[in-house]
């Protein structure tokens, strides 16, 4: 008697508690080695891209808010930066303090995220609500700033909306200083142990090379070992006049794309002690921003360092109050692509170690 | 229950022990429906979470709201479902839950059979569960289904291994199967109790004895971020509920025969505090037993399956082998 063995064909999503949202995963598995996978994006697209051709500048800012929702701050800062670039409009000095407050902290609170869940996935329950009590105070924070918990839609062309409230610098001040130790405290607890380190060892492997080839960004990239972050790159606002490292990792598996997000919350926290010593006790918040914004025509890009990578933003305008086409180059979108090739060979639960490793964000996967 | 025992069967002695067999059943299920609710709220205080506290006092009725949640919802079958073995699979795995308790003795006299073979009897018909899981996760036809009873199939039928090789042990030291008599044995001060001449086996036990629960870090059978619910994924209801309640009463069986077999069972630590009554102590050290599996909850994250596999055969076979080697060798020398 022939015993016949069957693929088996599972659909992992886009309703599944691992897929970060609503990424959906067609996977042809033997026994329980992935021997394909293709996965399926479009869920939450929302067309950003498109109905931003009909709205003006200071109407589109909500709209990046939707897209990475994990880390709106950077979302504002890269449109409202390449409205900027466009114009030519000078930011002033305590608004771009204020912005790079709000981006570090927003990074910190989208690797604590990131790290809740990832742990979350890998099966250990309780590190998921110390990283969100933390993130807690960050969105305390910006809630009292702007009003909103995770969409702020805070910065504007030339500036920013609120000016901080009374203390708000002093206490921030006093959550860097809590946080350092809560870094600390997070490695003691996550970092050393044995099954972890088991689940992610070795898992996942990416190279320098095809990290280069996918276009990827962020800590994918740097877990790579490719010291590349725009920050120090390809300096933007004040980055220029703070001492910082980057984190790199040396094989490119999942234990580095870890390392790495855990050093960047500290190198952000260095970040802040700096940026909150020099803050300016007063000054404006807003530059000199004509009553309309229209960008003269021609072409613009620019790019910064969002938590996940690269975040790009083409500009194409007509000289009219619209852009005439605005292109967000998403690192999440980016970042995804190699999954179909990484996966290949694994198991089930690898899957979910790399796919948790990657960090995406399906609202900016989809846009 | 000695004196039941060893009258000759009437109806006197089986009444009695058919109404304390129902007695025990409640009291599982009220234990069952606390443990959910200790756990939840341990749980919840280890991660800055108050835990349930909506539901009647301090939420102490939430877990009595859950099970009628569950009691009350419609009843589904997958139309493409194996009908009759998802019926019978919850039943397959639940009743042999129930029926291990029979061979736990909670104090010299509170016990229900005094088996010889006692410990045999454990772990024989808790493998009859096993049969059920894999039922229900091939009657469901649903691949997260299959794939979370594959494993599971694989991992308890593994580890059921290390975990009676580890009680031998204790089973060459008092030189019987009965649990009953093995409790016995460790009377005195706490070091004549199991867990330090067979601290070794102890090891084992515990460790085999968690994947054998299923419980965090070896909880892939239904490891939820992976397999979303493993092998009831398709199940609802009160079929959902047989296998929940399997499970904790597993829970209660395995901290009970841990407590019985290695912790001294009713003794006390010490011979001046036999004023304290047995089932106090028992319960005492059972309920550390339990807050131990929810303390890996909380700490631990999931093992994967190869690694699970290649522990279980590669070290804690070789090790509760070691272990029943060394005991013999030291018994023949001892005595």
């Amino acid at each position: 008697m022939t015993v016949r063995t069957e693929e088996l064909i599972l659909n992992v999503g886009p309703q599944h508690p691992s897929t970060h949202g609503v990424l959906r995963l067609i996977l042809h598995l033997d026994g329980e080695v992935i021997t394909k996978a293709i996965p399926v994006i479009g869920y939450l697209h929302r067309g950003t891209e498109k109905l931003a051709e009909n709205l003006n500048y200071t109407q589109i800012i909500p709209y990046t808010d939707r897209m990475d929702y994990v880390s709106a701050m950077t979302n504002n800062y890269v449109l409202c930066h390449t409205v900027e670039t466009a114009m030519g409009i000078e930011v002033p000095e305590r608004a771009e303090y204020i912005r790079v407050i709000c981006m570090e902290l927003q990074r910190i609170a989208s690797h604590l995220v990131w790290w809740g869940t990832y742990l979350l996935d890998l099966g250990a329950l309780s590190p998921f609500l110390y990283a969100f009590k933390d993130r807690e105070d960050i969105l305390n924070f910006f809630n009292e700033l702007t009003g909103a918990r995770m969409t702020y839609n805070y910065m504007r062309v030339g500036g920013v909306k609120w000016d901080v409230p009374d203390t708000w610098i002093e206490r921030v001040k006093d959550f860097v200083q809590y946080m350092k130790k809560r870094v600390d405290e997070y490695e003691a607890l996550v970092s050393g142990n044995e099954i972890f380190l088991n689940r992610v060892k070795g898992i996942g492997i990416i190279d320098a090379k095809t990290a280069l080839d996918y276009g990827l960004s962020g800590p994918a990239l740097r877990s790579a070992g490719v010291k590349w972050d725009l920050r120090r790159n390809e300096p933007y606002s004040i980055y220029d006049r703070f001492d910082f490292d980057i984190p790199v990792g040396k094989t490119g598996d999942c234990l580095d794309r870890y390392t790495v997000r855990i050093e960047e919350i500290r190198q952000s926290l260095r970040i802040l002690e700096q940026a909150l010593a020099q803050f300016p006790s007063d000054g404006e918040i807003m530059g000199k921003v004509p009553r309309v914004i229209r960008p003269p025509e021609g072409e613009v890009y620019v790019r910064i360092e969002s938590p996940r990578g690269e975040i790009g933003c083409h500009l194409v305008s007509k000289g009219k109050q619209e852009p005439y086409r605005l292109k967000f180059r998403r690192p999440s979108f980016w970042n995804l692509q190699i999954l179909s090739e990484l996966l290949v060979g694994e198991s089930m639960s690898n899957l979910i170690a790399i796919l948790g490793g990657t960090d995406i964000i399906l609202g900016e996967v989809d846009a | 229950m000695t004196r039941f025992m060893e009258d000759s069967l009437g109806w006197l002695n089986f009444g009695v022990f058919a109404a304390s067999a129902v007695a025990l059943l409640f009291i599982v299920l009220f234990v069952v429906c606390y443990l959910i609710y200790f756990e939840r709220k341990f749980i919840g205080w280890m991660q800055y979470r108050v835990g349930p506290n909506r539901v009647g006092p301090f939420g102490l009725l939430q877990s009595i709201a859950d099970v009628a949640k569950l009691l009350l919802k419609e009843d589904v079958i997958p139309k493409r479902a194996d009908r009759d073995l998802f019926v019978l699979a919850p039943v397959l795995t639940f009743i042999p839950a129930f029926t291990v308790l029979a061979v736990i003795p909670y104090t010299e006299e509170l016990y229900f059979t005094n088996l010889n073979v006692g410990v045999l009897y454990y772990i024989a018909v808790s493998g009859i569960s096993i049969i059920g899981i894999v039922i229900a996760g091939w009657a469901s036809n649903n691949s997260y289904s299959l794939l979370g009873a594959m494993r599971s199939g694989a991992q308890m039928i593994s580890y059921e291994i290390p975990l009676v090789m580890s009680i031998l042990g204790t089973v060459l030291i008092s030189g019987s199967m009965n649990i009953r008599t093995i409790v016995i044995e460790q009377e005195g001060w706490f070091w004549n109790w199991n867990i330090f001449p067979q601290i070794i086996g102890f090891l084992v036990f515990m460790v085999a004895a968690v994947a054998e629960l299923a419980r965090t870090p070896f909880d892939l059978p239904e490891a939820e971020n992976e397999l979303v619910a493993g092998y009831h994924v398709e199940y609802t209801g009160f079929r959902f509920a047989f296998f929940m309640l399997s499970e904790y009463v597993y829970m209660i069986a395995m901290s009970g025969l841990a407590t019985a077999i290695f912790l001294g069972g009713w003794h006390a630590p010490a011979p001046f505090l036999d004023f304290i009554p047995g089932i106090v102590w028992f319960l005492l050290k059972w309920a550390f037993c339990v807050f131990f599996l929810f303390w890996l909850r909380a700490t631990m994250p999931r093992v994967r399956i190869d690694q699970l596999m290649t522990f279980g055969w590669r070290y804690l076979i070789p090790l509760s082998l070691v272990n029943i080697f060394l005991t013999a060798i030291i018994m023949q020398i001892v005595r």
